[in-house]
């Protein structure tokens, strides 16, 4: 219908097309102004899911399953909602450790092994192999039919073509050189191609317009929308089970399953997912884009696979139904789009597959291998170069591959059939990659075997056959079992028969996979480098987003020795630029000769994995370093310490508030310590003036006696008295000084025994009678007959008692001057009450009169001789001997003063008190 | 006629000796018990000198000192005596406007000079 050179010339415009934005892309990345930094772009670039497999294999599959085809949109819609949770945490961890694919993800989780990358990468590359035939049989097919003759568009399918003639040769050879183009420009350390970036957006926006604008023609223009064409469908027995999906659940529940693991674990998934991904957030836009995107691109699969089945009935290429609507209802125009789209679906998966899977074997393969053999470290070729070489030609080598596949086996298998192989194959990854995402007992040979037992089993059961049946191995392997051992027939494994093949694959190599990496995880051990690894992974969203590695590594090395290294694998002036922007940010001195720490030895190995891959950029790194051995034991300790340092960060806020509250507290000391510093100084100033205001009467009286020797003999023995009555003062107050710092200073004896207060009380009666004669102030001794005995000392009580009597004398007026002796025994105390008519205590004073030198009353007319320590005294006894010490007064009312003091043991048991008998 | 002498203290033994100590030096003496007093007998009294006591009753030593000054005492001479003999205390004591700063216990002599000095000079 069309002209090739009009196929040809629009293939290559669009091509043109997608290199500009590319080109676009990548001048405005090393301007340092991203296209590619938003949510959006980053949805669409996640959008190249979608393949030339929804876009012509879709329809191709609702055409013969209906519903079918829906289960693979399903799972990612679920997997996209799970991306915050599983997509991000990889990220993250890819981030930290410049992990740049899949292989070199699994390579380091389980300690760095380069035999793990390897592993990853070849099962990769075998398990993508059939869905980049896929793409090139679509683009073959769909080539053909554009430009060759009306029956093609009716026909089951395309008739096979010699190698040379074949459309799909020529398209992987111009999609290598498209993809080598603008994916491997350059070596860079973060594996980021922002211009493939943006091609892919773009591509994915083609694929959606063209989908859609073919879906509304078919059903809107061709027939009467929705109603109209599911309603002629209905009424057709052969096409209406097409709206159930029967009862296939266990093929349903696989396919979900796959197309959710798919959409993580696909090297071009990985790539636009995790590689080149610019910020975590734009996840949370995607979550929902996404789905919406494959919503959209869904719509009109049934419409289209119904129309054409209206239209050609069941034996036309149902694949191909997008295309040869438009074309029989000559639309040639919109055909052509249709193609452009169904183009920009195979290109967009193949360059970012490729370069997916170019960035694997040189990583993960070739620099490995060459590092083992010493070549790459002893010759001075530049690596980069190199390795740029190697992932050309894998790019080449992948491509041929697909396109070796789609020539074996390609004619044999629908579009969906194809690529679900594929998908089965990147599923084996789910068990190394979500349990050492989550479990940190997942180790290394736990991960090997498994991916070895999935692999061979999926091999066995999906790709081996497929080829069998395309003629390349005899078909009674497939039927019959190899050497006729029908228990090991690949479709029907151990007799399991009755499942599609799909599901029957799945079932055993999941079993096997699953099964090996849990068993040998449990029974086996961890080496130190897994040991860190897997806490680096699963603890990954608890560390600080930047900084803060725990450092494993002891050894000894130099700057230059390192420099050196990093410059064959990125050049010198990357090289030097990066470990100029690591000491500005650190302050280390990184002059050749000097010593490189730990923190520096780690920055250049993760600057080299980006290049190289993890386990490479260990190896090399080694190489030039004096390393000492880490053991396990050792290992653990520092984990230990990074978690005790993740646990130190959350409590240093809550070291900063207690400190606040410390600072609080010691603020309140400070002020109580300079309080009672005052107080010190205050007691010791008034001890001076205590002390001095005798002192000076004494030493005033002497000098006037030593100068005055003609005085009359009464002044004269007036003067002598006055001398003797201030030393008498002086001592006493010196006494009740040193006693009062003995009480206080507790270390005074006591003698404690059961003591009759009724006995104590006469005691200071007799004491102070002299007093209470001289002042003719009266005494009243008021005391009951049997009173309970107290636990005291009894010259102790008796000096309380005596000051008290003292201080009531000194207070009360002569003549009138009446004080009252009380006791009265309470609950478990006995009260002593000692009662005047002076002229009483203001209520300010209450507590003031026992303390130190702080005496009653205000005017110099009340104020008593005394040393002002008397009450203090006091105070200290009773509260020694338990009891409490108050006084009770209204000024002009007379005081009383109480103090109570604890009974004897058998007394406050009730048992015994002393009769009235004992006195005397 | 004699220089008076007003003695301010609430120690009734201080107050003998000071009183004997200044009538024996030939000037006329007054009494005060507490802060009150002094202001009072200062009016009544008209003293050339006080000898001033800083721990009283009422209104202390330096108050009274202070008071007097504001009253435009400026030529009265004033001796703070005080039984606190801290530093800071000397410097309260002349800052608020006291002639002289006498800690107890005191030597008499000096004493009766210290009053003779600045009655002369007055």
């Amino acid at each position: 219908m069309f002209a090739t050179w009009i196929v040809v010339v629009a293939s290559l415009a669009y091509l043109g097309v997608l290199f500009v934005i590319a080109h676009y892309g990548d001048r405005r990345a090393d301007r340092g102004r991203s296209v590619i930094s938003n949510g959006y772009v980053y949805a669409l670039s996640l959008a190249v899911y979608a393949t030339s497999w929804t876009f012509y294999g879709s329809v191709g599959r609702a055409a013969s399953t209906g519903v079918g085809f829906l289960p693979i949109y399903l799972g990612a819609t679920i997997m996209a909602a799970l991306w915050w949770l599983v997509l991000r945490k990889i990220i993250r961890i890819s981030r930290r450790n410049r992990i740049t694919s899949l292989a070199d993800f699994v390579s380091s989780r389980y300690g760095k092994s380069s035999f793990l990358g390897g592993l990853v990468t070849v099962i990769a590359v075998i398990g993508i192999v059939p869905y980049i035939a896929l793409q090139l049989k679509a683009i073959s097919i769909t080539f053909s039919i554009l430009r060759g003759p009306a029956e093609l568009m009716t026909a089951a399918a395309v008739p096979g073509v010699p190698v040379l003639q074949d459309t799909a040769l020529y398209a992987a050879l111009l999609l290598a050189a498209f993809t080598i183009v603008f994916g491997t420009r350059h070596l860079d350390a973060s594996e980021r191609h922002e211009g493939m970036v943006a091609a892919i957006a773009f591509e994915s926006l083609v694929k959606l317009v063209t989908f859609l604008a073919v879906g509304c023609y078919v059903t809107f223009v061709l027939f009467n929308g929705f109603d109209d064409l599911f309603g002629q469908a209905a009424s057709r027995a052969d096409l209406s089970h097409l709206f159930t999906h029967g009862d296939n659940y266990g093929e349903w529940l696989w396919l979900v399953v796959l197309s959710m693991l798919a959409l993580l674990l696909l090297p071009r998934q990985w790539q636009v997912g995790v590689v080149e991904n610019v910020d975590e957030r734009h996840i949370k836009k995607a979550m929902w884009l996404f789905p919406l995107y494959l919503l959209l691109i869904n719509i009109f699969v049934l419409p289209i696979a119904v129309a054409g089945l209206l239209t050609f009935g069941k034996g036309a290429n149902v694949d191909a139904f997008v295309l040869t609507l438009p074309l029989v209802n000559e639309q040639p125009g919109l055909a052509l789009l249709v193609f452009i789209g169904g183009l920009s679906a195979a290109t967009g998966m193949v360059i970012v597959e490729t370069i997916a899977l170019s960035t694997m074997v040189s990583n993960s393969i070739v620099v490995p291998m060459l590092l083992r053999s010493g070549d790459a470290m002893t010759s001075r070729s530049d690596l980069g170069s190199v390795i740029l070489g190697v992932r050309r030609v894998t790019i080449v080598l992948v491509l041929l591959l697909g396109f070796v596949y789609f020539r074996l086996a390609g004619d044999a298998l629908a579009l969906v059939s194809i690529g679900l192989i594929s998908f089965a194959a990147v599923a084996q990854f789910a068990p190394a990659i979500l349990g050492g995402l989550f479990w940190k007992g997942a180790n290394r040979r736990g991960a090997i075997g498994g991916l070895i037992a999935g692999f061979v089993l999926w091999a066995y059961t999906l790709p081996l056959p497929s080829l069998a049946e395309a003629g390349l191995l005899p078909v009674s392997f497939v039927e019959e079992g190899p050497f006729g051992a029908r228990i090991l027939a690949p479709y029907a494994l151990f007799g399991l028969d009755g499942l599609d093949r799909i599901s029957h694959s799945m079932t055993w190599s999941m079993l096997a996979n699953i099964g090996i990496f849990v068993g040998l995880s449990l029974t086996g051990s961890r080496s130190p480098a897994e040991h860190v690894q897997a806490a680096e992974f699963v603890d990954v969203l608890r560390r600080p987003t930047d900084g803060a590695h725990a450092t494993f590594w002891r050894g000894t090395a130099t700057v230059g020795e390192l420099q050196t290294l990093l410059e064959r694998f990125v050049g010198p002036d990357r090289a030097r630029q990066s470990l100029a922007s690591y000491a500005a940010g650190t302050g280390i001195d990184i002059s050749a000769g000097s010593d490189a720490d730990a923190d520096l030895v780690h920055h250049v190995e993760t600057l080299l994995s980006g290049a190289v891959g993890s386990a490479s950029a260990r190896f090399m790194v080694a190489s030039v370093v004096d390393e000492d051995p880490l053991a396990v034991s050792e290992v653990m300790d520092i984990l230990d310490e990074t978690s005790q340092v993740l646990a130190y960060s959350r409590a240093l806020e809550q070291k900063s508030r207690e400190l606040e509250a410390a600072t609080e507290r010691l603020q309140e000391a400070n002020a109580r310590l300079q309080e009672l510093d005052r107080l010190k100084d205050d007691f010791v100033s008034t001890m001076s003036h205590e002390l001095r205001t005798p002192l000076t009467s004494i030493r005033s009286f002497s000098e006037i006696l030593l100068d005055n020797p003609d005085l009359d003999v009464a002044e004269r023995q007036g003067f002598m008295g006055t001398i003797v009555a201030e030393a008498e003062r002086l001592t006493r107050l010196i006494n009740q000084v040193l006693d009062l710092s003995k009480l206080e200073s507790g270390s005074t004896d006591w003698y404690l025994e059961p003591i009759d207060l009724r006995q104590v009380l006469a005691t200071s009666a007799q004491a102070t009678a002299q007093l209470f004669r001289d002042k003719d102030v009266a005494l009243d001794l008021d005391l009951p007959a049997r009173v309970p005995m107290v636990e005291a000392d009894r010259d102790r009580v008796v000096q309380v008692v005596v000051n008290l009597l003292s201080n009531a004398v000194k207070f009360s007026e002569p003549g009138v001057g009446r004080v009252s002796l009380g006791l009265e025994a309470g609950d478990g105390t006995v009260r002593v009450d000692v009662t005047d008519n002076g002229p009483g205590i203001a209520v300010e004073d209450h507590q003031v009169i026992f303390e130190k030198f702080r005496q009653g009353g205000d005017t110099h007319r009340n104020r008593p001789k005394g040393t002002g320590l008397g009450l203090s005294i006091s105070r200290e006894i009773v509260g020694h001997l338990g009891g409490q010490i108050w006084v009770e007064s209204t000024p002009g009312d007379g005081a009383k003063f109480s103090f109570t003091l604890p009974m004897a043991i058998i007394d406050a048991v009730g048992s015994s008190t002393v009769g009235a008998e004992t006195e005397g | 006629m004699p220089r008076k002498v007003l003695i301010v203290d609430d120690e009734p033994n201080i107050v003998t000796s000071l009183t004997f100590l200044m009538k024996k030096s030939g000037f006329e003496t007054s009494v005060a018990r507490d802060g009150d007093d002094a202001l009072t007998e200062v009016e009544r009294f008209g003293p050339d000198l006080v000898l001033l006591d800083v721990m009283m009753p009422k209104r202390d030593g330096f108050e009274v000192c202070q008071k007097l000054r504001a009253a435009g005492h400026t030529e009265l001479k004033i001796i703070l005596l005080t039984a606190k003999g801290r530093e800071t205390e000397v410097a309260k004591g002349l800052a608020i406007g006291a002639d002289a700063y006498v800690t107890k216990p005191f030597s008499t002599r000096e004493l009766v000079e210290l009053v003779n000095r600045l009655m002369a000079g007055s």
